[in-house]
């Protein structure tokens, strides 16, 4: 028999199964399931699509020996890093500071653009950036009118087109986060800097960062968790072409499960994906941990 | 506290399994449901309609009984994948299915089909579908799966005027690859800003890169992708080497649409709707269906058309016979391996492609009638006047190796393409590429060379 007081200890406990049992079904459910399909060779179709048999680290191996793959790490580390770690982030951040200074209309017209692109579902908005970036579309008519050269975006520079659009996207989450982490920040803290003569460069540096310091890593990791993931905007603006440019992992990963129908082989790409994510996951969590100055 | 807590639980379990079970779908009661998927999208409400018609027939003749139909709204790919993902569990499986030809034989393999033959012996109009197109409904072990609702075939769909403007005799009846490349050389001298003679490539336009233009090549030389006696995949050709060279004299030239326009997976779109309705391109290859895209009620329409274009075979590469070349796909319907009612479906599957269904649908959907009586039927001949010509190109006719590997194997062939338009490979090198390819997937004892 337990002792009433462990028992009192579990019941406390009660409240949140339900949640947890909910995170068991709906989250780690599918990866535990993705991970063991990577370990067999289950199929969309074919011989093995009914009865998979257990092939191992099989599909591990053949990752490895991929030419795509080592290239598509890259790119979804490029674009993790240009399009939501400086992207989004530093422009989030810098919108953020500057409309703390701006006239109130100001600050409205700005924040309600940015959130607009934010607000639209992700299909939509990216059917909005196909056509603002395609060979006869927005941008290549606005670079037209002012007599600039006009470029095919999507197929000389998927990259770029692709983190912009993310940037474009994206950006406003952060904003709103440095929004409110900065209406945080104590005035007597800046103030008292001021007196001691703090120019706002240094007043910027040295106090209103370290202050939002937690934000800041709360915010870099949902959007970096959230950037991993991009699928919707790639697939439709180059589906990861011309010659695999623009194959991020999760488009690597459909690709291989629905469009070749190799499950195990396209599970393995999305396990991959995971680790990535964990490991981001962690760096930030570590970051987060350490004691403020 | 916590036994009280689990008791509530397993009420609400319980609870939960009773309900389920006194859903309609209970086998065990008088009603029978039939479930039946297929694709319907904007542009394709044909099949829709075919199989409203079905229903409401069949329901009369047989009470008691529900079709259900759960019309699923995709393109082919993601068509493909969701019934592939609803064949998997015998739960989510329907009795009755749209299926693609060139999906058969992998599903057969994967166990999801039910095997028809001692039902198609009792169906007396079994004997007026057309024997090739009851062969892509066979599997390897020489039984039959499915039963075909028509099929297309490919060729040079072009514009008169553009021709005419350009001074070629019309019709245009191009004997080899160098006559279509001097036709559109002659075009391109006359207006520069017209489009002359476009064929897909890369893997934007995916399945269509290869049937609609890269197979009409290779067909063409004499070789092939796949030796059907021996069973293996074809390495080292010439004939693989020749077609990937035209293509790249085709870009090169700009004869085609450029690279960055090739490789938008919208590109069919603009030849279908805008280059070749305002006369900006001279000729293209495509599929029989392409009336289907301008009549009235299609997705572009234009009036007139059927003035305004012309139809021609592709000529094999030097004009050897027979002559011309053509690529065939096309659509059945197929019953679930698993299904509680095989009598009933097939039954269903019977009055769906009777013959009147069966021509609604063929005309609707600009199809190449497979029934006999409804390749005979006025009403086919006259649907346009592009029908007889190619519906005549049956005889030269290709299908696809459609087995397990073909998906991968065809995407090797789009890399050699793009690889070729973009300048990144030459023609030698591409095919080295998709020979190492080749050999990667199906392994080197799987591949021939020839």
């Amino acid at each position: 028999m337990r002792s009433p007081a462990t028992a009192r200890q579990l019941l406390r406990y009660l409240p949140v199964l339900p949640a947890v049992l909910l995170l068991l079904v709906f989250l780690a459910g599918p990866v535990l399931w993705a991970f063991h399909a990577s370990l067999t060779d289950a199929g969309l179709t074919g011989r093995s699509a009914r009865n998979p048999s257990w092939v191992g680290l099989e599909n591990y191996q053949r990752l490895l020996a991929d030419p795509v793959f080592p290239l598509s790490v890259l790119l979804t580390v490029v674009f993790v890093a240009g399009s939501a770690v400086l992207g989004q982030n530093l422009l989030g951040l810098a919108l953020a500071v500057l409309m703390r200074r701006a006239r109130p209309l100001v600050s409205a017209v700005v924040g309600t653009t940015v959130v607009a692109a934010w607000v639209l579902p992700e299909i939509v908005a990216a059917f909005a950036a196909y056509a603002y970036f395609s060979g006869d579309g927005t941008l290549n008519q606005l670079l037209g009118g002012l007599g600039l050269v006009r470029q095919e975006w999507l197929y000389a520079f998927p990259m770029v087109a692709v983190m912009l659009a993310n940037v474009w996207r994206g950006t406003a989450f952060s904003m709103l986060v440095y929004r409110a982490a900065l209406n945080e920040v104590p005035a007597e803290v800046t103030e008292a800097a001021q007196m001691d003569g703090a120019h706002g460069w240094q007043r910027f540096a040295f106090i209103t960062l370290p202050m939002i310091r937690g934000s800041i890593t709360t915010n870099l990791m949902l959007i970096t968790l959230q950037t991993l993931a991009v699928f919707t905007l790639v697939w439709v603006m180059t589906a990861g072409g011309p010659a695999n440019a623009s194959t991020t992992l999760p488009v690597l990963a459909y690709q291989e499960a629905f469009k070749f129908g190799d499950i195990g082989y396209g599970t393995a790409v999305a396990s991959v994906l995971i680790l990535i994510g964990a490991a981001f996951g962690l760096a930030y969590v570590r970051l987060l941990r350490e004691p403020r100055p | 506290m916590r036994r009280r807590a689990l008791k509530t639980m397993s009420l609400i379990a319980a609870a939960t399994v009773a309900l389920a079970a006194c859903s309609p779908d209970d086998p065990g009661a008088s009603s029978k449901t039939l479930k039946v998927a297929y694709q319907k999208t904007d542009s394709f409400t044909a099949l829709d309609t075919m199989l409203q018609a079905a229903k409401q027939e069949f329901e009369a003749a047989n009470q008691g009984v529900t079709v259900e139909l759960q019309p699923i709204q995709a393109n082919d790919d993601d068509y493909g994948t969701k019934l592939a993902l609803a064949l998997r569990s015998p739960s989510t499986a329907p009795d009755v299915f749209y299926e693609d030809t060139f999906k058969v034989r992998s599903d057969v393999d994967a166990g999801y089909l039910l095997k028809l033959d001692s039902y198609l012996e009792g169906w007396e109009e079994w004997d007026t579908f057309d024997d090739g197109a009851k062969a892509a409904g066979r599997a390897d072990d020489g039984g039959t799966y499915a039963v075909p609702l028509g099929t297309d075939t490919r060729a040079i769909w072009y514009n008169r005027k553009v021709l005419e403007a350009a001074g070629v005799t019309l019709p245009w009846e191009p004997r080899s690859w160098q006559d279509i490349l001097d036709t559109a050389r002659k075009i391109k001298a006359n207006d520069p800003t017209v489009v002359p003679f476009n064929m897909y490539a890369g893997k934007g336009t995916g399945e269509g890169t290869v049937m609609q233009s890269f197979y009409e090549l290779l067909y063409g030389t004499g070789s092939s992708l796949y030796d059907e006696e021996t069973g293996k995949w074809v390495v080292g050709s010439a004939g693989f080497q020749d077609s990937l060279a035209f293509l790249k004299t085709l870009y090169d030239e700009q004869l085609a649409v450029s690279p960055a326009e090739a490789l938008d997976a919208n590109v069919w779109k603009k030849v279908f709707g805008e280059w070749l309705p305002n006369a900006k391109m001279g000729a293209t290859v495509e599929g029989s269906y392409a009336p289907s895209f301008w009549q009235d009620g299609g997705s572009y329409e234009w009036p007139g058309y059927e003035q305004e274009m012309g139809v021609a075979p592709f000529p094999t590469q030097d004009g050897q016979a027979p002559g011309a070349v053509s690529m065939s796909g096309g659509w059945t319907l197929a019953l679930g391996a698993e299904t509680k009612e095989p009598e009933l479906a097939f039954s269903f599957l019977t009055t769906a492609l009777n013959e009147q269904n069966s021509l609604s649908f063929t005309v609707e959907s600009s199809q190449i009638a497979v029934r006999k009586d409804v390749a005979a039927d006025p009403g086919y001949l006259d649907a346009n006047p592009f029908v007889r010509d190619v519906s005549a190109l049956v005889s030269v006719t290709k299908y696809r190796p459609a087995t397990a590997d073909y998906p991968r194997i065809s995407a090797a062939v789009q890399e050699a393409t793009e690889a070729v338009i973009t300048g990144t490979r030459s023609p030698q090198e591409a095919a080295a590429d998709y020979d190492a390819a080749v050999a990667d997937i199906v392994g080197a004892a799987k591949t021939v060379r020839k």
